[in-house]
C-alpha cells in the first residue's frame, strides 16, 4: 500500500493526460487491499481457537466473517483512493451513511455495558461495528478534510491569517460576555420557574463535570501534559471521604481539604516516575496508571469493599445542619433551622450551590494561577521544554505541580461526587471517564475556561436532556468530537490572552501592519 | 583604562575554562578533546565548517549533554568556581547563571513577546511569589517583584526596538525579531556568560550590523562573557576578542582574529567552505 501514497495529489489539480485515469488508479488499489485483506483475515479472523471441555485446544472456521471483510473493507479503500484522485463526494456520502449506520449498530452494544449492564449485542459483534463505524468514519472524515482545503486553497495565506484572527477575537469577544452571564444565570436559575428539582439535579453533573473539565484543564491545557488517566484523581477523592465519612465519622466540609490533600499527593506520586516522559507516552502511562487505580479498588476487598464499592456515606449538611425529616436527639435540621417546611429538593438544591462555588473556585483559580510565574512555567514549558531547561526552570517540579493541583481540584470533585451519592464503586471511575472529561477539554478549546464550560454542557447536559435518546449518546459523541474537530480544530472557543499586557488593548498595534 | 584596572581585580581563574573536552555519540566524536578558556568581559568566538561540533560544544556547557570526558569550570566574580559537568541541566541555567540561544530560534512562540521575557525570570519570580502560595494572596511584595522584573523586561525590549509589539504573540514576529528577542530573553536571565548559536542566521546586512552593535554593549555595559558561534565573518570579526576554531570536533586553531586571519589549518579547513 506504500507505493500508493507516492500518487498523491492535491485535489482538483489537473491530472496528466499520460497518468492513467482516476478510475482504474483506485480499481487497482481496491483489488490490491481486497488480496492483501483476505490474505490477513484468513489467518488473523477465520481461524478462532476453542477449548474443548477445558482441556483441549482447536478451531473454527469463521470464513464469512472473512468474506464480509473483504467484502467491506476494499470499499473503503475505493472511496478513499476516489477522494485522493480529487473525487471526495461519493467518500463523503458514503462514508457518513456507514458511519451512522454501524456506529449506530455497534453502539447499541458498547455503549450498553456501561449504562445499563446489558448487552442486546454479544461483544464481539458490538466491537466489528465500532471497529467499521470507525473506518467509515475516517473515510468521512478525510473527505471533508479534502473538500475543506481544496476550498481553503483559494484563500491566501494572509486572508486564512486574517480568519484565524477574527476567530480568536470572536472567540474572546464572546468569552468575555458569555463567562459572566453564564456563572449569573447558574446562580439565579433554582429560584427561576424553570429550575425544578430535575433539572437542578441534571446540573449537579453537569457542574462536577465543568469542574473536572476545569481542573484537567490545568494539566492539559496550561502544562500541555496529556493525562489519559485523571479519573484516578477524582476515585482517590471519593474514596477518601468515603473511609473518612463511614470509618472516622467526619462530615464532608472535614474530609474535603483531606481529600484534595490526598488526591494531591497521589498526583505528585503517580507523577514523579511518569513526567519526565514527553507526549504521547506520558498519555500511554498516565492511561495505566488509571486502569491501575480501578483494578486496585476492585481487588483490595478489604478496604474499598470490592466491586461492591462502599456504602452508606454520609450525605452533605448544611454546615452540620442536616437535611432530614427528622434529625437525632438535640440535632437541629436544615429546615428547622429556618422553619421551612421539609423537602427533599432542599438537599439537591445545596447540593447544586456547593458544586457551583467548588467550580467556581477551581475556576478562579486556575485564572490566577495563570497569571503567576507557576502558571506561565506551565504554559512555556507546553510551548517549549527544552528552551525552559535553557532558562533555568525545573521542569520535573513545574509539572508535578499542575500535576498536583489538577488532582486536587479532582479531589474536592471526588468527594462531593461521593457524598452526592452515598456511595462509591469502582464502576464510576472507568476509562471512559477519563475520555470524557478530556473530550470536554479538548472540545471547549484547550484552555479557555468557558469553552470549558459549554463542552460540558453540550456532552453531559444535553444527553442528560434527551434521556430517550441515550442509546444514541456514544454516537452523538463521537460524531461531534469529529465535527469540531473539523470545523473547529482548536476547540469550540480558543483565543489566548496574555497574562500580562503593556499596552492597552485598544491602543494596540495592529499586527498585520507589521508583519511582512 | 577602568576596564584594564578591572580586569587586574578579577579572579585568577578565566571565565570559562574547557578542559581536555571529548563528546562521543557512539562511534561518532564530535568533539575530540577540546581545551580552551574564555575570558570575563571578552566575547569569544567558536567557528568551524558545519558539523566540526560547536552546537556540541554548547549543549555540554548548557548541560544538555554530558560530556564523554573533560571538565568544565565556570568562574563568574561573585561565586566560588563551578564544575558544569556536573550539573543537572536546569541548574546550570538556574545557578550558574548561564544563558544560551539555539540554532533554531526556540521562543515559547504561543505566548506574547513579553511573557517571553518574564518566563525568563521565573526563579526570581517564584522566590518572590513565595513558591505561588504569597503569589496567590496578591501580596504587595510580589507585585512589587513582577514589577521589576517586566521593567528589566521592557529594558531589553527597547534596546532590541520591539517594545511596540511587546503583546503580540511571539511566532508573529519576523524572523529577524525573533533572534533578537531570543538573546533578549536570555539576557532576562542575568546571565554571567551568554551562548549564541549562530545568531546571525539568516539577518540581512542592516541586521548584522546591529547585531554587532549589540553584543559589543551587552559586552561592555554589562561586563559578562559571550561565546559566540557564527559563520557570518562580518560579525565575528567585527566583535569576537579571541576565536577558537574547531574542525572536525577538534581545535585547530585559538587566537586573535588577526592571528586566525592568517592561520594556514584555518584557512585549509574553510578552503572550500566559506569566503571571508
Ligand atoms: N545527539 C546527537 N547524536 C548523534 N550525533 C550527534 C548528536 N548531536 C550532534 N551529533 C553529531 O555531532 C557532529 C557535530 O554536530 P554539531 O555540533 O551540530 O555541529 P555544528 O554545530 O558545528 O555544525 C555532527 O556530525 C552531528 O551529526
Ligand atoms: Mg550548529
Amino acid at each position: 500500500m506504500a507505493d500508493t501514497t507516492m500518487e498523491k495529489r492535491l485535489p482538483g489539480e489537473a491530472v496528466a493526460s499520460k497518468a492513467p485515469s482516476p478510475l482504474l488508479v483506485a480499481v487497482k488499489e481496491t483489488i490490491f487491499t481486497a488480496v492483501l485483506v483476505f490474505l490477513l483475515g484468513v489467518l488473523m479472523v477465520g481461524f478462532q481457537t476453542q477449548a474443548i471441555q477445558g482441556q483441549y485446544l482447536s478451531f473454527v472456521t469463521r470464513f464469512d466473517d472473512v468474506l464480509w471483510a473483504v467484502a467491506i473493507v476494499p470499499i473503503g479503500r475505493f472511496l478513499l483512493a476516489l477522494d485522493r484522485q480529487g473525487q471526495s463526494w461519493p467518500a463523503l456520502i458514503v462514508g457518513g451513511l456507514a458511519f451512522l449506520y454501524f456506529f449506530g449498530a455497534g453502539s447499541t452494544g458498547v455503549m450498553e455495558l456501561d449504562v445499563y449492564k446489558t448487552l442486546p449485542l454479544p461483544f464481539e459483534e458490538a466491537m466489528v461495528n465500532v471497529i467499521f463505524g470507525l473506518g467509515a468514519l475516517l473515510v468521512f472524515g478525510t473527505a471533508i478534510k479534502s473538500l475543506r482545503t481544496a476550498g481553503q486553497g483559494r484563500r491566501t495565506l494572509p486572508a486564512r491569517e486574517a480568519a484565524e484572527a477574527r476567530r480568536a477575537n470572536f472567540a474572546r469577544r464572546l468569552s468575555v460576555v458569555l463567562g459572566p452571564v453564564l456563572v449569573a444565570a447558574a446562580v439565579v436559575l433554582p429560584w427561576t420557574p424553570w429550575g425544578d428539582r430535575q433539572l437542578v439535579d441534571s446540573l449537579v453533573l453537569v457542574l462536577t463535570y465543568v469542574m473536572l473539565g476545569w481542573g484537567l484543564n490545568i494539566v492539559v491545557g496550561l502544562a500541555g501534559l496529556l493525562d489519559l488517566g485523571y479519573v484516578a484523581f477524582y476515585a482517590v477523592g471519593a474514596y477518601t471521604y468515603a473511609k473518612l465519612s463511614t470509618e472516622l465519622g467526619l462530615t464532608f466540609w472535614e474530609s474535603l481539604p483531606i481529600a484534595g490533600i490526598f488526591s494531591a499527593a497521589f498526583g505528585v506520586a503517580l507523577g514523579f516516575p511518569v513526567l519526565r516522559l514527553r507526549g504521547d507516552y506520558l498519555a500511554i502511562v498516565t492511561l495505566g496508571f488509571g486502569e491501575m487505580i480501578r483494578i486496585v479498588l476492585i481487588n483490595w476487598q478489604a478496604f474499598t469493599g470490592g466491586p461492591n464499592g462502599i456504602g452508606s456515606i454520609g450525605k452533605i449538611t448544611f454546615f452540620g445542619f442536616p437535611f432530614e425529616r427528622k434529625a437525632a436527639e438535640g440535632v437541629t435540621t436544615f429546615h428547622e433551622l429556618f422553619g421551612l417546611q421539609f423537602s427533599g429538593s432542599h438537599r439537591v438544591y445545596f447540593l447544586y450551590y456547593v458544586i457551583l462555588v467548588l467550580a467556581l473556585i477551581t475556576n478562579f483559580a486556575t485564572i490566577r494561577l495563570r497569571k503567576l510565574p507557576i502558571g506561565r512555567a506551565w504554559e512555556a514549558l507546553r510551548e517549549d521544554e527544552t528552551a525552559c531547561r535553557a532558562l533555568g526552570i525545573n521542569p520535573t517540579n513545574t509539572k508535578l505541580t499542575a500535576f498536583a493541583i489538577g488532582a486536587m481540584f479532582a479531589g474536592f470533585a471526588g468527594s462531593f461526587f461521593a457524598t452526592r451519592q452515598g456511595f462509591v464503586s469502582p464502576e464510576s471511575f472507568t476509562f471512559i471517564e477519563s475520555a470524557v472529561i478530556l473530550s470536554i477539554v479538548v472540545l471547549g478549546g484547550m484552555g479557555s475556561q468557558v469553552g470549558v464550560a459549554l463542552a460540558a454542557i453540550l456532552l453531559i447536559g444535553l444527553p442528560e436532556a434527551l434521556r430517550e435518546l441515550a442509546l444514541y449518546r456514544m454516537l452523538a459523541f463521537g460524531a461531534s468530537m469529529v465535527l469540531i474537530m473539523l470545523w473547529r480544530p482548536k476547540g469550540l472557543l480558543s483565543y489566548r490572552e496574555p497574562t500580562i499586557l503593556l499596552h492597552a488593548r485598544n491602543k494596540k498595534p495592529m499586527v498585520s501592519g507589521t508583519v511582512k | 583604562m577602568n576596564a584594564a584596572l578591572q580586569q587586574m581585580t578579577e579572579p585568577a581563574m578565566p571565565l570559562l575554562t574547557v578542559e581536555h573536552l571529548t563528546m562521543r555519540f557512539g562511534g561518532l566524536v564530535a568533539i575530540d578533546d577540546a581545551s580552551f578558556v574564555a575570558q570575563h568581559r571578552e566575547i569569544t568566538g567558536v567557528i568551524g565548517p558545519n558539523g566540526a561540533g560547536k552546537t556540541t560544544l554548547f549543549n555540554c556547557i548548557t548541560g544538555f549533554y554530558k560530556p564523554t570526558v573533560g571538565r568544565l569550570t565556570l568562574a563568574a566574580a561573585d561565586r566560588p568556581p563551578m564544575l558544569l559537568e556536573q550539573m543537572e541541566g536546569f541548574k546550570i541555567g538556574q545557578q550558574a547563571s548561564v544563558a544560551r540561544t539555539f540554532q533554531n530560534v526556540r521562543l515559547f512562540t504561543g505566548m506574547s513577546v513579553l511573557e517571553n521575557l518574564m518566563v525568563a525570570q521565573h526563579n526570581k519570580l517564584m522566590r518572590a511569589s513565595g513558591y505561588t502560595f504569597l503569589g496567590l494572596l496578591g501580596l504587595p511584595s510580589f507585585n512589587r517583584a513582577e514589577r521589576v522584573a517586566r521593567d528589566l523586561a521592557v529594558h531589553w525590549l527597547d534596546r532590541i526596538g520591539l517594545t511596540h509589539l511587546a503583546d503580540e504573540p511571539a511566532g508573529s514576529l519576523p524572523y529577524g525579531d525573533q533572534r533578537r528577542l531570543e538573546i533578549a530573553r536570555a539576557m532576562c536571565t542575568e546571565p554571567v556568560l551568554l551562548c549564541l548559536d549562530e545568531p546571525a542566521a539568516g539577518l540581512n546586512p542592516r541586521e548584522s550590523a546591529e547585531l554587532n552593535t549589540l553584543l559589543r554593549s551587552i559586552r561592555d555595559e554589562l561586563g559578562i562573557g559571550i561565546l559566540l558561534i557564527e559563520h557570518d565573518m562580518s560579525v565575528v570579526m567585527g566583535t569576537c576578542d579571541h576565536i577558537v576554531v574547531l574542525d572536525y570536533g577538534r581545535k585547530i586553531a585559538d587566537g586573535s582574529p588577526s592571528e586566525i586571519r592568517s592561520d594556514p589549518a584555518v584557512i585549509r579547513a574553510y578552503l572550500g567552505e566559506e569566503e571571508e
